[in-house]
């Protein structure tokens, strides 16, 4: 592990990835702070530029800007309670009465420190459970991983339908249909191609995700209305006040981050689960392990209630790289897109990222702390200024969204088609969110759908096409118990509603 | 049953769902892995019929959190005309070049969505498509045909 670590630190300090990671960090924390704006969106805008660099730089990149995104997230919550992303909605509970008490400033502090000190912890867990559970995971069979995929699938569609799990699992589907077009992997059939040339080679991923965020989220943030740069525009305004943090609270963060840091790493491993829900439950958890007078001051400014789910979203966000590096598939809809992203690289992560291309595994693995030193150093003291970035008016915000996604798109393949497929899976995926069909289900169906048909493949093969290769195994039943489970779980609350 | 646009999405998604089987079905698959265990077809024949289950049981099943939409409040004229832009940029890329089409979809997008600042417009235009483009090609090193540049003498 410790020649690892140096590899990785070798790769990660480099002049360029040092850059990338700043880069990055600042990027990803003007377009989180940007209410509706996620790191989805992020990375996917960032896609077209990491092209230019090799695998490594360019994961360090997209790392980069996830907690960028995450920590510009926290900022628009407690300045404006306006969370950017989903992940920091629990932080607005106490971050925003403290701002409202003029305690901005100290409030930003307390979170920047919380996810720096969470982020640095989680890291730590990465660095020690990656490694063992890459060894685990090669005895992983087929029917295992296709089980396992399954898991993942039914786990996001649960998690990010906000009790629509139906249409969460259509969007499953989609997600899948979509990656069946083009060429079989094994027979070079091609499939749903319609005899058009320019679909032999299947729908582009960078496309994929560039119209159903990047591009939808600019075109629907025009229809409805919206101006994610108005709250940003406030920020610039708000007096900050001290970012110094007294003895006191420094004694209150450090009882809840270990914690906190442990459940929301825990959480993110999960597939599915993520930030969002790794915050709420920290925060729930830390308002019963605190003293009652504590209790009470929950919601109206507690140094335990802000630390809690800043800890455990940035945990939470280094959890999500675990099945990604070490099986290969991705626990969220914003590692799919980086899983696609080393995908087109001709990177295959899983268990033999460790052995075969051991300075993207490490590198990752460091540059996540250097991500979060780089938060704390640059971007604390800088809030101010880059919130004055931000109030960039919207006129100017979406055609520079548009220009970016089209561009990632001219650049990658050079023809019209893929132009005008992207402008009409934009068009419909922004009617489709309009009604609530959530889009991390399909971005994660479209990414494993090739995988989950060679794995399916396998396992029939072998079984000679018999489905009982589903609970042969142990380590397969178990994983499809847990699927079953979560179905269940999903009736069972429709029913009871 | 209440009829609203989410079962017509998901009405829709069903039709969808029988058209995607129905060609899954016609996919073809050579002689000897007609009867095999796994072919082309199977994959995509499950995905059909998942489909037709999920959108189906979307289409029966009572509905409690109906979304509705004023309508009326909805931009859909600025999308539509912004759309439309991206389709002609779309269209005219590959013929006039990056630099030119690119840096006149952004002051048409500019302009459409309401700025009225003529020199902001163009400094978040042509120098601005110039930067990125040197980035792109200058720096990453990533290829970007441009006849128009080429015609002019600017680029190789």
């Amino acid at each position: 592990m410790i020649e690892g670590i140096l590899i990785g630190l070798k790769t990660a300090l480099t002049f360029q990835n040092i850059l990338m990671v700043m880069v990055g960090c600042f990027f990803g924390t003007i377009i989180g702070m940007l209410p509706g704006l996620g790191p989805m969106t992020a990375i996917a805008l960032m896609i077209p530029i990491t092209y230019g660099f090799d695998p490594a730089t360019g994961l360090i990149l997209m790392a980069g800007v996830y907690y960028g995104a995450v920590f510009g997230g926290s900022t628009s919550s407690i300045l404006l309670n306006a969370p950017g992303v989903p992940g920091t909605v629990a932080t607005s509970f106490d971050g925003y009465p403290m701002a409202q008490q003029g305690k901005a400033g100290k409030a930003l502090a307390i979170a920047a420190w919380s996810s720096f000190a969470g982020g640095t912890l989680a890291a730590i867990y990465l660095l020690f459970m990656a490694p063992s559970l890459s060894k685990v995971s090669l005895s992983f069979r087929s029917p295992d991983y296709f089980a396992l995929m399954i898991l993942g699938l039914t786990a996001i569609a649960a998690f990010s339908s906000k009790g629509q799990f139906i249409k969460a699992m259509m969007m499953v589907v989609l997600g899948l249909m979509l990656a069946s077009v083009g060429q079989d992997s094994l027979s070079d059939i091609t499939r749903f191609t319609f005899n058009n040339m320019n679909l032999t080679d299947g729908i582009s991923f960078v496309l994929v995700v560039m119209a159903t965020f990047a591009m939808s989220e600019a075109l629907t943030i025009i229809l409805k209305r919206n101006d994610p740069t108005a709250a940003a525009k406030q920020v610039s305004l708000t007096e900050l006040g001290s970012i110094k943090i007294n003895k006191e609270e420094r004694s209150k963060m450090l009882k809840t981050i270990p914690r906190t840091s442990i459940i929301g790493f825990l959480i993110g491993v999960l597939p599915g689960a993520g930030a969002t829900i790794a915050s709420f439950l920290a925060y729930g958890m830390e308002r019963n392990l605190v003293k009652d007078e504590e209790k009470e001051k929950f919601g109206k400014g507690s140094v335990h209630g802000l630390a809690a789910p800043e800890t455990a979203n940035n945990a939470a966000c280094s959890g999500a790289f675990v099945p990604l590096l070490t099986l290969g598939i991705p626990g969220s809809g914003t590692t799919a897109v980086m899983l696609g992203a080393l995908l087109g690289f001709g990177i295959q992560p899983g268990p033999r990222l460790y052995v075969t291309n051991p300075e993207i595994f490490w590198s990752v693995i460091m540059s996540m702390y250097i991500g979060m030193v780089i938060l704390l150093i640059l971007n604390l003291p800088l809030i101010p200024y880059i919130a004055r970035i931000l109030a960039v008016p919207k006129n100017y915000l979406i055609p520079l969204i548009l220009f970016f996604s089209i561009t990632g798109i001219y650049v990658m393949s050079f023809n019209n088609f893929d132009i005008y497929l992207m402008i009409g899976i934009a068009v419909v995926a922004t009617f489709m969110r309009l009604y609530d069909f959530p889009m991390p289900p399909l971005i994660l169906a479209f990414v494993l759908g090739g995988l989950m048909e060679e794995n399916l493949r396998r396992s029939l093969l072998i079984s000679n096409g018999s489905f009982d290769f589903l609970w042969a195994r142990p380590l397969t039943a178990i994983i499809l118990v847990f699927t079953i489970l979560i179905v269940g779980w999903q009736v069972y609350k429709s029913i009871k509603k | 049953m209440n009829i609203n646009t989410t079962k017509i999405i998901s009405l829709l998604f069903f039709i969808f769902s029988a058209f995607y089987l129905y060609t899954a079905y016609q996919i073809q698959v050579f002689s000897f892995d007609e009867n095999a265990p796994f072919n082309a077809r199977t994959f995509p024949i499950y995905l059909g019929y998942a489909g037709l289950f999920f959108s189906g049981l979307k289409v029966i099943l009572p509905d409690p959190n109906t979304i509705k939409i004023e309508h009326k409040t909805l931009e859909y004229k600025k999308t539509a005309i912004l759309v439309l832009i991206a389709i002609i940029y779309g269209a005219t890329i590959l013929k006039v070049g990056y630099f030119l089409t690119t840096s006149l979809f952004l002051i048409a997008s500019y302009y459409f969505l309401g700025e009225r600042r003529w020199i902001l417009m163009f400094l978040l235009s042509f120098p601005f498509v110039a930067a990125f483009m040197y980035l792109l090609h200058g720096v990453l090193e990533i290829y970007l045909r441009d006849p128009f540049l080429k015609m002019i003498g600017v680029m190789g």
